[in-house]
C-alpha cells in the first residue's frame, strides 16, 4: 500500500516537473514566469500541496520523498533562472533592436547669453594685470576740471587740452575725457602707502563721432609708483601684458611722444598680431601696432597725489579697449560696437 | 607742419630717402603722419623726340613711332593722330605706373613689339597750361626746348616730397622749418646749416623809428612788438622758387611782400604781418577791443569785436586783429609804398579765445597760440630784411622795438645717475655728453652732472626729466631694457563690489541673456519717462540734440536696441546691461553727482525654435524666473509685489520688487499703450538698484546636515478664485504645515472646464520630513487634512478630486 503510493506521488512529482519544464520552455514574459513559480513553488503551488500528501507516508520513506521533492524543486528553480535569463536577454535585443533615434538631429539647447566683447576684454585684461600683483581702482565718470586735467598737469588752456574735446556740464564738471584722473585719486586715497600698483578701467567720453571714433568709448589706465620705479620696468610690464593679450611671440617697440602727465612720455607699439612684423594691412606695411601710450609719471602729477617726487618714481600707461578688442576680432567699424546688433554680438 | 624735403635739403645735409627720413623722425619723436610723393606716377616717364613715324604694316589707324627718349631709341605703336616727326612728346616707358593707375607693359599690337606710350594730358592728370596747342587733339606735345631723356617729373618742377608733421603741443618748435632742421641734425648727427641771418642782418644797426611810437596797453597780453619800417616798396609777384615752397607747404603765394613774411613764418616760426604804412595815422597801439568796436577784415567781413579781442591800431581806428587777420584798409596794395612789418609776441590765451570766437584759425594764429620764441623776434626781422633786399622788393629804412618782458633763459641741471635710474640704463658721461652735442645745446660738465643751456626755441624743456626724454629719444628707446618692479610684491584682487558685479553679468549671461552696450547720454523725453527728469544732468555741448542728457535709467537705452533689432527682424531679444545712472541733486550741478549702477534687462519674443522642445516665451515669468535664479546665487530674499508705476508697466503684468521693505527696482510687461512707441509688442523689462542689493548679498553659505529620515510626499490641489495669489495660499500652506513641512512647491496651474468661470485650479506638491525620526502616514495625513481646512476657510478654496 505505501508502495503504491510512493510509486503514485513519484510519477506525480515527475509529472509536475515534466509539465513546469514543459511550460517553462514556452513562456515569454518574466510576469508568466512568475505565475508559474508561484503555481508550482508556491505556498499553495501543486509541489507543494504533494510535499503535504507525504505526511501518510511512513518514517522510512519520508526522507526520500523528500529528497525527490528537493531535487525537482532545485531542478525547477534552476530551470527558472536559466529562462529567466534567456527571457532578460531576449527582452535587451528587442529594446536595442526598436530604441534608434537619428544622431544627427540637434541636441537639446541650453540657453546660453553672450558677453559683449567689450566686457570680455575688460576681464582679459584685468585679469592679465592682477595676475601681475595689480588692484583694480575705478572713479567717477562725471568728474571735476582739477582732476580730469589740471592735476594731471594740464592747466586751463594749455594747448593739450585740445587733443580733447570734452563734454561739459558745467564750465568745471565734465564727462572725463579719460581715466587718468583715477592716478590722482587712487594716489590721494593711498599716499604714502607704497607700491600703488593699480589698473583703472571705465567709460570716457569725447565728442567725436566716426569709424574710428566713438563718443563714449573705453579705457583701461595703469599706475605703478614705488621708490626706484624704472621705465625699463614699464617696458617689462607692458611687454608682459602683450604676450598674454596677443600672443607668446610678440615684441614691442617704445616712441617717444607726448603726454602731459608723464616724461619721459613713449606710444607702445605691438609687433603685428596678423603677419608677425613682416609688414600686413593691418600694420600697414610696418608690421608694428600702436597699442597705447605710457611714460614715467610726470613729478608734477606725483606731488598733486600726495607723493614726494625726490623719493618715488613711477610709470603710467593708457589703452584703448575698443582698439584692442578691434585688433582682437578683426572688427573694422568701432560703431558696430555700440550698435548691439544681435548678430554681431551673438558671435563673442 | 608740411615739409618739404627739397627745402629741407638746404638746412641740412640728408642722405636719407624722404621714408628713411618719416621713419628716423617718427623713431625720434616728431610723428610723420604722411609722406607725399609730388612726382609720382612721373617715375618712369621721359622726354621722348618722334625719329620718325610710319604706318602699321596690319592697321590702318596705327602709326609705328622711332622715339629718342635720351640714351636709347624705343619703338612705339600709337593710335593717336596729332603727332610729327620731331615733336618732344611725354613717354612712359616700360614698368611705369601712370597718375591714372595705369601700368606700362611691353606688348605686342598686331605683330608690332611697343616699348611703351605716348602720353596725353589725360593720362598724366595734366591741365592745359603745360604744352602746346596741338595737345588737344591726342599726345601731349611739349615746347621744342624741352631737354631730351629728362625725367618728365624732374622737368616740371615736381621732384619733391612732402612730409606731414603731426607735431605733439610741445613742438611747436618745429613749426619752423629751421626747428626742423635741427631736429633732423641731432637725430642723424648732422650739423645744420641755418641761414646766416643772426650774424650778417643789418636789422640792429637800423635806425630807430622816430615818426611814431609802439604803445603796449596790457603788457599780459603782448611781451614785445617790433616794427621795421620798409620804404621804396616794389610790389611784384615773388620768384619761383618762393612760390613753390610755399605752395608745397600749403600756403597760397600773393605778392613779393605778403611771402616773404609767410617764407620766413615758415622758415623761422614767428608769424609777420606787413601794414601800409601810410594808412597808419599817429602811433601804433595793442589794446584790448572797446565794446562794440568793428573792423573789416582782410576777408572783407565786418566783424563786431568784443572786448578782450586783442588790437592792433593807430590813434583813430583798428588796423587788425592781432595774431589773427589784419585789417583790410591797412592791407597792401599794388600801390602800397611804404610799409611797416609787424613781428611781435601776443599771449597763447588770447589768440586761442579770439581765433575761436571769430572761427577764424591761420598758420600765424596757430604759432601764436602754440607760443613763439619771444627772444628772436627781431632777428627774423633781420631775415625778412635779407630777402626784401635779395627779391628788390623794398629798402628797410627804420626798427622799433619795444620790450615788456623777456623769458628767462633756462638752465637744467642733468645727473648721469639720475637718469641711468629713471630709464634704467645704464648710461655713460660721454653718453650723454654725445645727446647734448648733437642737440647742439651748451653745457658745463662736472662728474656726470650737467648744467644744459636751454636755447630758447625748445621752451618744451623745463625741467630734468624733460631733458632725460631727449637723452632717450636720441640714444634710441630701444636701448631701454625690459625689467619688472623690484619693490614689495603685491596681491592682485577684485574688491567684493568688483567680484559681485563680475559674478551678476555671469548669472545673466548663463540664464541666456546677451549683454549689450549703450550710450550713457540719452534723450532727454524718453529718460524724464523713465527715470527721472527733475534728476536729469544735461551735456552743454552734445554731440546731437538725441544724447543731450545722461541717463537716469537704463531702460530707454535697452528698449532702443531691442526696438532696432526687431526692426532688423531679430525678432526675438533677451538682453541686459549694467551700467551707471547719473543723478544730479542740483541745476546747474555744483558738485559732482551721484553715479548709480543699475542693471536692466529688455526680453520680447521667444527662445529659438527647437524640434524637440517648446520655446519659451518671453513672458513676465521669464524675467520673474531669472531674477529668482540672481535672488538664489547670492543668497537674495526678493520680495514681488504689485507694481505701482502703472502708467508704464501694464497693471495686472508688473511688481515691484522689494529687499527688506526696501524698493530695489521693477519687473513687468511694458503697457499696451506704450508699444506703439517702442515698435515693440508684448515686451518685459526689469530695472534694478545693485548698490542695495550688494549690501545685502550671502557672505557666506552655511551647510545643513542632510536629513537621515525618509521624506513623505503628497500633492494638493485646491481650486480658488482667479484673484487669489498663489504665493498667499502658498505661505498659508507654510504656516499650517510647521517645521514637519519641509517644502512646498507649486506644479501646475489651471483654469477651464472643469473649473468654474473665474475660478483657478493650484496644485501643490509637499514634502514632509523629521530631522529627528520617521514619520507615520497617520499624522502625515493628520497634518495634510489640517493644512486643507485652513487653506478652505481663508480662500474658500475647495479641493479639487
Ligand atoms: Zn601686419
Amino acid at each position: 500500500m505505501d508502495l503504491e503510493r510512493v510509486i503514485y506521488l513519484k510519477s506525480e512529482i515527475l509529472r509536475i516537473r515534466e509539465e513546469a519544464l514543459k511550460e517553462l520552455r514556452e513562456l515569454d514574459s518574466p510576469e508568466a514566469l512568475q505565475e508559474l513559480k508561484v503555481k508550482v513553488l508556491g505556498k499553495k503551488g501543486s509541489l507543494t500541496a504533494l510535499l503535504r500528501q507525504m505526511g501518510s507516508l511512513s518514517a522510512e520513506e519520508r526522507p526520500i520523498m523528500g529528497q525527490v521533492v528537493n531535487e525537482v524543486r532545485t531542478r525547477l528553480e534552476q530551470a527558472w533562472e536559466e529562462r529567466s535569463e534567456e527571457l532578460d536577454a531576449m527582452a535587451l535585443q528587442k529594446r536595442l533592436a526598436t530604441e534608434r533615434i537619428d544622431i544627427t538631429l540637434p541636441g537639446t539647447r541650453v540657453a546660453r547669453g553672450h558677453y559683449h566683447p567689450l566686457t570680455q576684454v575688460i576681464e582679459e585684461i584685468e585679469d592679465i594685470f592682477l595676475g601681475m600683483g595689480f588692484q583694480i581702482a575705478e572713479g567717477p565718470e562725471i568728474e571735476s576740471d582739477y582732476y580730469n586735467f589740471e592735476a594731471l598737469n594740464l592747466p586751463k588752456e594749455h594747448p593739450a587740452r585740445e587733443m580733447q574735446d570734452s563734454f561739459y556740464i558745467t564750465e568745471e564738471i565734465l564727462l572725463r575725457t579719460q581715466t587718468s584722473p583715477v592716478q590722482i585719486r587712487t594716489m590721494e586715497k593711498l599716499h604714502p602707502h607704497l607700491p600703488v600698483k593699480i589698473i583703472a578701467p571705465g567709460k570716457v567720453y569725447r565728442n567725436d563721432d566716426d569709424a574710428t571714433h566713438s563718443p563714449m568709448f573705453h579705457q583701461v589706465e595703469g599706475l605703478v609708483v614705488d621708490r626706484g620705479i624704472r621705465m625699463s620696468d614699464l617696458k617689462g610690464i607692458l611687454l608682459n601684458f602683450s604676450r598674454e593679450m596677443f600672443g607668446e611671440s610678440r615684441e614691442i617697440r617704445l616712441r617717444p611722444s607726448f603726454f602731459p602727465f608723464t616724461e619721459p612720455s613713449a606710444e607702445v607699439d605691438v609687433s603685428c598680431m596678423l603677419c608677425g612684423g613682416s609688414g600686413c594691412r593691418l600694420c600697414k606695411g610696418t608690421g608694428w601696432i600702436e597699442i597705447l601710450g605710457s611714460g614715467m609719471v610726470h613729478p608734477k602729477v606725483l606731488e598733486m597725489g600726495g607723493y614726494n617726487p625726490q623719493e618715488v618714481t613711477g610709470f603710467a600707461f593708457g589703452m584703448g579697449v575698443e582698439r584692442i578688442a578691434m585688433l582682437k576680432f578683426g572688427i573694422e567699424d568701432m560703431r558696430l560696437l555700440f550698435d548691439n546688433d544681435l548678430r554681431f554680438l551673438q558671435q563673442f | 607742419m608740411k615739409v618739404s624735403l627739397e627745402w629741407l635739403r638746404e638746412l641740412v645735409d640728408l642722405d636719407q630717402s624722404a621714408e628713411e627720413l618719416a621713419e628716423t623722425l617718427t623713431r625720434g619723436g616728431i610723428e610723420v603722419e604722411n609722406v607725399e610723393n609730388l612726382n609720382k606716377g612721373f617715375e618712369k616717364v621721359v622726354i621722348g623726340e618722334i625719329v620718325s613715324l610710319t604706318k602699321h604694316p596690319d592697321a590702318d589707324r596705327l602709326l609705328v613711332c622711332a622715339v629718342n627718349v635720351g640714351q636709347e631709341e624705343v619703338t612705339i605703336v600709337t593710335g593717336a593722330q596729332n603727332l610729327l616727326t620731331g615733336d618732344r612728346i611725354p613717354v612712359a616707358l616700360v614698368g611705369a605706373n601712370l597718375p591714372n593707375d595705369l601700368s606700362i607693359r611691353k606688348s605686342k599690337l598686331r605683330g608690332v613689339v611697343s616699348q611703351g606710350m605716348l602720353c596725353s594730358r589725360e593720362e598724366l592728370l595734366l591741365d592745359d597750361t603745360i604744352g602746346l596747342d596741338r595737345s588737344a587733339d591726342g599726345i601731349l606735345i611739349l615746347p621744342p626746348t624741352a631737354p631730351i631723356g629728362e625725367n618728365f617729373g624732374h622737368y616740371l618742377g615736381l621732384e619733391d616730397s612732402i612730409l606731414d608733421l603731426e607735431l605733439y603741443p610741445n613742438r611747436p618748435d618745429c613749426l619752423a622749418m629751421v626747428n626742423v632742421a635741427r631736429e633732423v641734425a641731432s637725430l642723424t648727427r648732422k650739423k645744420p646749416h641755418l641761414p646766416k641771418w643772426a650774424e650778417q642782418n643789418q636789422v640792429l644797426s637800423l635806425p630807430v623809428v622816430r615818426d611814431f611810437r609802439i604803445i603796449i596797453e596790457d603788457q599780459e597780453l603782448c611781451w614785445r612788438y617790433a616794427g621795421l619800417v620798409v620804404e621804396d616798396v616794389h610790389i611784384a609777384p615773388s620768384p619761383e622758387w618762393m612760390q613753390r615752397r610755399l605752395k608745397a607747404a600749403g600756403v597760397r603765394p600773393i605778392s613779393n611782400i605778403v611771402d616773404i613774411t609767410n617764407y620766413v613764418m615758415l622758415e623761422m616760426g614767428q608769424p609777420l604781418h606787413a601794414f601800409d604804412r601810410d594808412k597808419i595815422e599817429g602811433d601804433v597801439h595793442v589794446r584790448p577791443a572797446h565794446p562794440g568796436e568793428k573792423i573789416v577784415t582782410l576777408d572783407g567781413a565786418e566783424r563786431t569785436l568784443q572786448t578782450h579781442t586783442l588790437l592792433i591800431a593807430d590813434d583813430s581806428q583798428p588796423l587788425g586783429v592781432a595774431g589773427v587777420m589784419g585789417g583790410l584798409y591797412s592791407e597792401v596794395t599794388k600801390d602800397t609804398k611804404r610799409l611797416m612789418i609787424e613781428s611781435a609776441h601776443f599771449s597763447s590765451v588770447s589768440i586761442r579765445r579770439t581765433s575761436r570766437r571769430l572761427g577764424l584759425r591761420s598758420e600765424a594764429s596757430n604759432r601764436f597760440e602754440k607760443g613763439i620764441d619771444v627772444s628772436g623776434i627781431v632777428a627774423v626781422l633781420g631775415r625778412v630784411c635779407d630777402l626784401l633786399i635779395d627779391l628788390g622788393a623794398g629798402r628797410p629804412v627804420a626798427l622799433v622795438d619795444e620790450v615788456r618782458h623777456l623769458p628767462s633763459r633756462r638752465q637744467i641741471t642733468l645727473s648721469t645717475e639720475h637718469t641711468s635710474t629713471v630709464l634704467g640704463i645704464e648710461l655713460k658721461i660721454s653718453e650723454i655728453r654725445q645727446v647734448l652735442e648733437d642737440l647742439n645745446f651748451e653745457y658745463k660738465e662736472n662728474s656726470g652732472l650737467f648744467q644744459v643751456e636751454i636755447p630758447t626755441y625748445r621752451s618744451d624743456l623745463e625741467i630734468e626729466e624733460d631733458l632725460m626724454e631727449e637723452v632717450a629719444r636720441l640714444i634710441g628707446y630701444d636701448r631701454i631694457p625690459t625689467t619688472l618692479p623690484q619693490g614689495d610684491q603685491t596681491q592682485g584682487r577684485r574688491t567684493p563690489e568688483q567680484e559681485f558685479r563680475r559674478r551678476l553679468r555671469k548669472v545673466l549671461a548663463q540664464s541666456g541673456m546677451d549683454e549689450v552696450l549703450t550710450y550713457t547720454f540719452t534723450r532727454a523725453e524718453s529718460d524724464a519717462q523713465w527715470g527721472s527728469a527733475k534728476h536729469q544732468i544735461p551735456l552743454l555741448n552734445p554731440l546731437r540734440e538725441e544724447l543731450g542728457v545722461m541717463r537716469t535709467s537704463l531702460i530707454p537705452g535697452l528698449l532702443d536696441v531691442a526696438a532696432r533689432n526687431v526692426a532688423r527682424r531679430n525678432m526675438d531679444v533677451s538682453i541686459f546691461e549694467i551700467g551707471n545712472t547719473y543723478w544730479g541733486e542740483e541745476q546747474p550741478l555744483k558738485k559732482l553727482p551721484r553715479e548709480e549702477l543699475r542693471v536692466a534687462a529688455v526680453a520680447v519674443g521667444k527662445s529659438e525654435r527647437h524640434w524637440l522642445n517648446q520655446p519659451v516665451s518671453y513672458d513676465f515669468y521669464y524675467l520673474k524666473g531669472i531674477m529668482e535664479g540672481l535672488a538664489l546665487e547670492f543668497g537674495l530674499k526678493l520680495e514681488f509685489r504689485v507694481a505701482e508705476n502703472q502708467s508704464l508697466l501694464h497693471p495686472g503684468r508688473s511688481a515691484d520688487l522689494y529687499l527688506q521693505n526696501q524698493c530695489v527696482g521693477f519687473l513687468g510687461e511694458i503697457h499696451p499703450s506704450l508699444e506703439k512707441e517702442w515698435g515693440l509688442e508684448r515686451a518685459v523689462i526689469f530695472e534694478l538698484e545693485l548698490s542695495t542689493l550688494f549690501k545685502r548679498i550671502r557672505q557666506t553659505v552655511r551647510a545643513h546636515s542632510i536629513p537621515r529620515f525618509p521624506a513623505i510626499l503628497r500633492d494638493l490641489a485646491v481650486v480658488v478664485t482667479v484673484e487669489t495669489s498663489a504665493e498667499a495660499v502658498m505661505a498659508k500652506i507654510r504656516k499650517l504645515g510647521g517645521d514637519l513641512l519641509q517644502q512646498v512647491e507649486i506644479f501646475d496651474v489651471y483654469t477651464g472646464n472643469p473649473i468654474p468661470e473665474d475660478h483657478k485650479s493650484l496644485a501643490f506638491s509637499l514634502r514632509y520630513q523629521s530631522i529627528e525620526r520617521t514619520l507615520t502616514d497617520e499624522e502625515v495625513n493628520l497634518l495634510n487634512s489640517r493644512i486643507l481646512e485652513g487653506i478652505q476657510q481663508d480662500f474658500g478654496a475647495e479641493r479639487r478630486k
